[in-house]
């Protein structure tokens, strides 16, 4: 099991478009994964409508979590984006 | 303006009896055709109804129609995108990804476990994430709106039922709906549409704006509208605000005569605006971005009187970089050399909510909330950003800038928009008057810029009380309203130029008032251009303030438009 814990810099919070991006790198893994807010009830990852309800804004510290060979390496890509203020490709 | 439409001739006054009925005329000209309307709501399936095959089946079923929903989604994607639309294509891509949510997929298949049918247990399914949206504030809204969409597309399809949206037709045809909304017109295209008919909506609402952004007559708060039957022949007259259902042969021809001779009229005014005496008025177009201008500059705008910035700041994360933003200012400030063109500072707030710019909080009316200036004032970073790159667009042409702060309510806040201009370089600063404050005190106003642009839309629903986007008021959403002229009067004597950007300004007749009331210019959707110049060409500034004399002697806004119309004696040679 590993997990990350990250604070949204997207100026937007996890919505609109870094939501879709989000969600679609996540949909990509082999193996469940997990969003949640610090010490809230995780939720799909690869569900962008769990992801929105989570309505989690711009400075909030999320935790993402995933158990299967390679999650570490996922883990780091949602990181990233997550921690990039805007990106660029949906 | 030209009729519009090409329905077959023979088809009318061959069947049914011919029926009149009466509406809000706000885009002028006249269409003939064929009813399409637009579906209404996709009713609640019920939860009684017995599946058809077993959960298995059902589930299958409903992930079909879903799947098949998302691709309906992105295909209108890829259509949106080769029209020039990218944002419009993010957008229904994210549909497109809510569509095949798999937690809704999830829920879709435990609720056919319970024995829903395929079309409940995708409406139940949706239900869930219809509540935790809503329930997450604001904020999410908006996604609740294109939640819906997809349910009811879904919906629509396991149970056969027309699709929601713009109709479909290889011929032109009337658009007839309770009101559109702006999803509904992303994806209209304006060579099918002869013209507008809603059951809702005011003249200054999202159909009538766009009616005449597109030139096409509309008729609104038609009563009945979304009874009549697809494929009813109708006459609509944008002026006269009349649908006539099943229209005899001779009315057809008749309209179709009358809007002839309109247009040899129109075709003979041409030139700078100016009243028979010679008064020069500039008659001047609104645009939403430079796309707009091929039509301005085809009916003979002198420059650009109210350049809403909004299209490059909506439906996207961050700001637009400052090289964007230049180039789109530059753009336009190159079609106009020796005219004039008037900026309007970003104009967003809690009623168009720009993800990079969030609401301070929940505002119940959001109309007296922090929009227009409020808003960039909480913002001066977006602000200065977008002032300079304003300076630097101008720097080098022919065409002098003028920009304008919206929603501007005392010197104060006039001042401080004066500085923010200087501070960039931007030479000419002025400000919008919506605000019946700013209009009463306008003599404090002018002391600190240098132009005013009355936007008459926000003007009236401030004076008036009266939301714009409800229909049922719409009788209180009118320019003619006595009070607002008096506020009109008041902005254009206080000592410096001041135009008009709002929807009054295309208005024919009111545009005569107008400029007898003092204003010094005239912005308008580019097609009520030539209508507006034939007007005041035929009618001296005298006649002008005295129709506008004989308004303000009114006490209602019917009064005061037939009193102007009695001092304005050309208005039969232009078919007005």
């Amino acid at each position: 099991m590993s997990e990350r814990k990250v604070k949204i810099e997207s100026k937007v919070g996890l919505h609109a478009r870094p939501a879709a991006l989000f969600v679609q790198t996540a949909a990509k893994a082999p193996g469940d994964v997990t969003v949640a807010k610090t010490g809230g009830t995780p939720v799909n990852a690869k569900s962008i409508l769990a992801v929105l309800g989570l309505d989690a804004r711009h400075g909030e510290e999320i935790v993402i979590s995933a158990d299967f060979d390679g999650a570490d390496e996922l883990l780091g890509t949602l990181e990233a984006l997550l921690s990039t203020p805007e990106p660029e490709n949906a | 303006m030209p009729e519009r439409g090409n329905a077959a001739e023979s088809g009318a006054g061959t069947s049914g009896d011919s029926v009149e009925l009466s509406g809000a005329g706000v885009s002028p000209g006249v269409g003939f055709g064929p009813v399409r309307g637009i579906a209404g709501a996709v009713p609640e399936p019920s939860a009684d109804v017995l599946p058809a095959g077993d959960a298995e089946a059902e589930t299958a079923a409903a992930l079909a129609a879903l799947a098949a929903v998302a691709d309906d989604l992105e295909a209108r994607g890829v259509v949106a995108a080769e029209v020039g639309n990218k944002d419009g294509q993010d957008v229904l891509n994210a549909q497109a990804l809510m569509a095949r949510d798999p937690g809704l997929a999830d829920g879709v298949r435990a609720k056919a476990g319970e024995g829903r049918a395929a079309a409940r247990a995708v409406f139940e399914s949706f239900g869930v994430y219809r509540e935790l949206l809503a329930g997450a504030g604001e904020y999410l809204a908006a996604r609740v709106t294109d939640l819906d969409d997809i349910r009811d597309r879904t919906v629509a399809r396991l149970l056969g039922l027309p699709m929601p949206g713009v109709p479909e037709s290889d011929e032109p045809f009337v658009l007839v709906a309770r009101d559109l909304a702006p999803a509904d017109t992303a994806v209209l295209d304006p060579a099918k549409v002869v013209a507008f008919v809603t059951e809702e909506g005011g003249p200054t609402s999202h159909t009538a704006i766009l009616a005449r952004t597109m030139g096409v007559p509309a008729v609104v708060a038609l009563p009945g509208a979304t009874d009549l039957a697809d494929g009813t022949l109708v006459l609509v007259d944008g002026q006269a605000g009349t649908v006539v259902v099943n229209p005899p042969r001779a009315a057809v021809s008749a309209a179709r005569y009358a809007a002839a001779a309109r247009a040899t009229v129109l075709a003979r005014a041409t030139g700078p605006g100016r009243t028979k005496d010679g008064h020069p008025v500039p008659l001047l177009a609104n645009i939403g971005g430079p796309k707009d201008v091929p039509a301005a500059v085809e009916n003979g705008a002198e420059g650009v009187g109210l350049y809403r910035t909004e299209f490059l700041f909506l439906d996207r994360a961050t700001p637009p970089s400052d090289e964007e933003q230049e180039r789109a200012y530059r753009e336009v400030l190159e079609a106009f050399p020796g005219g004039r063109v008037v900026v309007r500072a970003l104009d967003a707030g809690a009623d168009k909510p720009l993800a990079f710019l969030p609401p301070p909080g929940a505002e119940p009316n959001p109309a007296l909330g922090e929009r227009g200036l409020r808003m960039l004032r909480r913002h001066p970073d977006v602000l200065a950003a977008q002032l300079s790159a304003l300076a630097r667009a101008a720097s080098g042409q022919a065409a002098k800038l003028q920009v304008m702060a919206p929603m501007v309510t005392d010197a104060e806040e006039a001042a401080f928009f004066a500085a923010a201009c200087r501070d960039a370089g931007i030479e000419h600063p002025g400000v919008m008057i919506e605000v019946p404050a700013a209009a009463l005190r306008a003599g404090d106003l002018a002391s600190e810029v240098e132009f005013f642009s009355l936007g008459t839309n926000d003007l009236t629903q401030y004076a008036c009380a009266a939301d714009r986007q409800i229909g049922g008021l719409a009788h209180l959403q009118d320019a003619w309203q006595p009070a607002v002229l008096d506020l009109v009067a008041s902005a254009a004597s206080a000592g410096i130029p001041c135009g008009v950007c709002g929807e009054a300004a295309g208005d024919p007749v009111l545009a005569c008032v107008l400029v007898g009331l003092g204003v010094t210019s005239l912005s308008m959707s580019a097609p009520s251009l030539p209508l507006v110049r034939a007007a005041l060409a035929h009618h001296t500034l005298d006649e002008c303030r005295e129709a506008a004399e004989a308004a303000r002697g009114s006490r209602s806004a019917g009064e005061a438009r037939q009193a102007a119309r009695g001092a304005l004696p050309a208005l039969a040679d232009l078919g007005l």
